[in-house]
């Protein structure tokens, strides 16, 4: 990408273990940077046939042997990847913390299965109109928190994501605890019909994630993600430098709200039946460590990691009870050998090492007088 | 409804104080370990959790002499109070070298180490749930987990119409006792002097010969002990706990510390009150399941018009 030769680090002669993978992901990096365009075309459709063909019964029995593989598919590891996508405009891109991401996915979720079950509207039209909540409910957080620092936004976001689930949970109008059910499937395209085998909603979900990707490339690409990455660099040099930066921060809740009542969108009408603990604090949880994990504000990173968090869980399902020990165990293992993620781009790296990007480094990170040998050895 | 909210007005606050008391001790942890790290330490409500469970399986084994009185009484509630906060503090302890010294050893961004302190939490979480309450007190992890009554519901005296429990009182004056030994820990001893120098400025401390991993490990010990005490006047006052309890509690008290000013001591009693209270108080007119709804809008709103808390941050400032 433009502008990440400036970050760009020498690289050291002879890699080993973690950083030979590194490296690796260096030199493929290197190739795209300076891959000719119908190059980068063949690999766009590479992997786009790649991704209509994962359905395939054969890829299927050694993906996830437990459980039917299109369906793990749709849900979880497509939604988180539509998800991961959307919280990264506002975590990876913007730089903000958001704890409470499941929201957006709810409102979502709920106006597609109220406005479909109550009122009758058609499928897309509800769709549409969960994507346009989300994005005023995004604008109605925002509005007021957004000039908070970081760590109060964390805990506002959290609070307004327990605000909805509660609300839902509360309210009788939207069916209260017990949900709402008979939610209707979308309406037959292309002679795809929508009932329950789970391949057209597999479809669906694909052509969502490349029109979001697209979407957010060329978001990235755009005087708004520049503006973006330098309130995430520099807030206050940002604001002297004359981008204001308060509407860009919420333009980025916004648009990473719309992408979330998008996947709400999509996840009601393949679930029919929504209540409100299908959106719990630890969904957001998740799809943050998606996004941390894969390598937050790179777009194939951010897909890598939500595609691993939303498969392992299925894949390992005869230690079903152990699910989410380990997973908070590889959590914690994760971020104390590769706390930049597993794919990080370039740029963030470098913002990391600096200990800017969002939300900077921990206090007290000077090692002391005792702790001199450890660093150099990890230096080394 | 205004006579509703007369004649509830006074069991509410009491209520209010109770719980306001449990979310400011809480609050301590975060406040602290943000206060020296800059860090939203997420695994704080489990830390809390497990000094329910030390309490309640301590409280299991002596039972059978309950409920207690007098001297009696006395003893059994510093007994829990003591192994809450020694089990909590070394859980807390176990936690930093186990979850945030590798990030900070090697100068790991504040997301990184909250991705940690959140995969901590559903780790611990699952520990209990999994194996460790089972093995404590004999029960499926996943239920709730009912403690014996060990102290009486005794009315002590009346404000108003309204009587004021025993148990109401000893979690409240608990609470304050513990908290003005923490203050005065915090701003008269060397350690705690260690304390607010880190939390000021980590560099300036370091030449000043101060060692940091020490500061935070005594840090994360005392936050953690805070927790402990916390999970012991819980059991004693609610009777029951469970391996999800602390998430509900944490948020409370993390808004709590939000509310008084990160980072504040005195900060953390103050929200921790502050949103016992409005919490209770809204209950009346909304009916309490809209309590944590009510919460987070007094934070979002208090955070509006004082965007660094009521108190304002300060554990670096004298007045810590």
């Amino acid at each position: 990408m433009k502008g990440d030769e400036v970050t760009r680090e020498q690289t050291p002669a002879k890699p080993r273990g973690l950083r030979a993978v590194g490296h690796g992901i260096d030199v493929a990096r290197d190739w795209w940077e300076h891959a000719k365009i119908w190059q980068r075309y063949l690999v766009y459709i590479a992997l786009v046939v790649g991704a209509l063909i994962l359905p395939a019964p054969a890829i299927g029995t050694f993906m996830s042997p437990g459980s039917d593989w299109t369906t793990v598919l749709v849900y979880p590891i497509g939604t988180y990847i539509l998800l991961a996508v959307g919280l990264n405009v506002v975590v990876g891109q913007a730089g903000l913390l958001d704890l409470g991401f499941v929201a957006f996915f709810a409102i979502g979720g709920y106006s597609v299965a109220y406005y479909g079950t109550q009122y009758g509207w058609t499928y897309w039209a509800t769709v549409a109109f969960g994507i346009i909540l989300a994005a005023v409910s995004g604008v109605i957080l925002g509005a007021p928190t957004l000039r908070l620092r970081g760590d109060y936004l964390a805990i506002v976001t959290l609070g307004f994501g327990e605000i909805v689930r509660i609300t839902a949970n509360n309210t009788d109008e939207i069916g209260g605890a017990r949900g709402i059910t008979g939610i209707p499937h979308p309406p037959p395209v292309f002679g795809m019909k929508f009932v329950l085998d789970p391949a057209p909603y597999y479809y669906l979900i694909v052509a969502a994630i490349v029109l979001v990707i697209i979407f957010s490339v060329r978001l990235q690409k755009s005087r708004v993600g520049r503006a973006w990455a330098a309130i995430r660099e520099d807030e206050d040099a940002a604001e002297l430098m004359g981008v204001p930066t308060f509407k860009f921060k919420l333009l980025a809740f916004a648009i990473g709200a719309m992408i979330g009542g998008l996947a709400g969108g999509i996840y009601a009408g393949k679930a029919v039946f929504i209540e409100p603990n299908t959106f719990p604090f630890i969904l957001s949880a998740t799809i943050l460590a998606a996004v941390v994990l894969g390598g937050s504000g790179n777009l194939p990173g951010v897909i890598l990691g939500a595609f691993l968090i939303g498969w392992l869980p299925e894949r390992f399902r005869e230690f079903a009870d152990f699910r989410i020990l380990v997973f908070g165990g590889v959590l914690v293992l994760m971020m104390a050998l590769r706390p930049e993620g597993l794919l990080p781009s370039r740029r963030r790296k470098a913002e990391l090492h600096e200990g800017t990007g969002g939300m900077g480094t921990m206090g007290a990170e000077v090692p002391g007088p005792d702790a001199d040998v450890s660093t150099t050895e990890a230096a080394k | 409804m205004l006579d509703d909210f007369a004649n509830q007005f006074l069991p509410s606050t009491v209520g209010g104080l109770v719980n306001g008391s449990i979310y400011a001790l809480i609050a301590l942890g975060y406040t602290m370990v943000y206060g020296v790290l800059r860090l939203i330490n997420f695994a704080h409500s489990e830390i809390f959790m497990i000094g329910t469970f030390a309490s309640l399986t301590v409280l299991l084994a002596i039972a059978p002499s309950a409920p207690f009185t007098g001297i009696a009484l006395v003893g059994v509630l510093v007994l829990l109070i003591v192994v809450s906060a020694v089990v909590s503090g070394a859980s807390a302890v176990v936690l930093e070298a186990v979850a945030y010294r590798p990030l900070r050893k090697r100068g790991a961004t504040r997301l990184a180490a909250l991705i940690s302190a959140i995969g901590a939490s559903l780790f611990l979480q699952e520990l209990f749930a999994l194996v460790v309450i089972d093995w404590l007190i004999d029960k499926p992890g996943r239920n709730q987990a009912s403690a014996p009554r060990f102290v009486a519901r005794d009315t002590v005296f009346e404000v108003g119409n309204v009587a004021v429990r025993l148990d109401q009182v000893i979690v409240v004056v608990a609470a304050v006792v513990v908290m003005v030994a923490l203050d005065r820990l915090v701003n008269k001893t060397r350690i705690g002097r260690g304390i607010r120098a880190t939390a000021q400025d980590p560099e300036a401390a370091v030449l000043m010969g101060v060692s940091i991993d020490n500061i935070v490990r005594v840090t994360f010990m005392l936050g953690g002990a805070m927790a402990g005490v916390a999970g012991a006047l819980y059991v004693m006052e609610i009777e029951n706990t469970g391996y999800m309890i602390g998430f509900v509690l944490g948020i409370k008290a993390f808004t709590a510390a939000v509310l008084g000013g990160i980072g504040n001591l005195r900060g953390a009693l103050m929200g921790g009150v502050v949103l016992g209270l409005i919490e209770n108080w809204g209950a009346i007119f909304l009916g309490s399941q809209w309590k944590d709804v009510i919460a987070f809008t007094v934070l979002v709103v208090v955070l509006m018009f004082r965007p660094t808390g009521i108190l304002g941050e300060s554990l670096q400032k004298a007045r810590a």
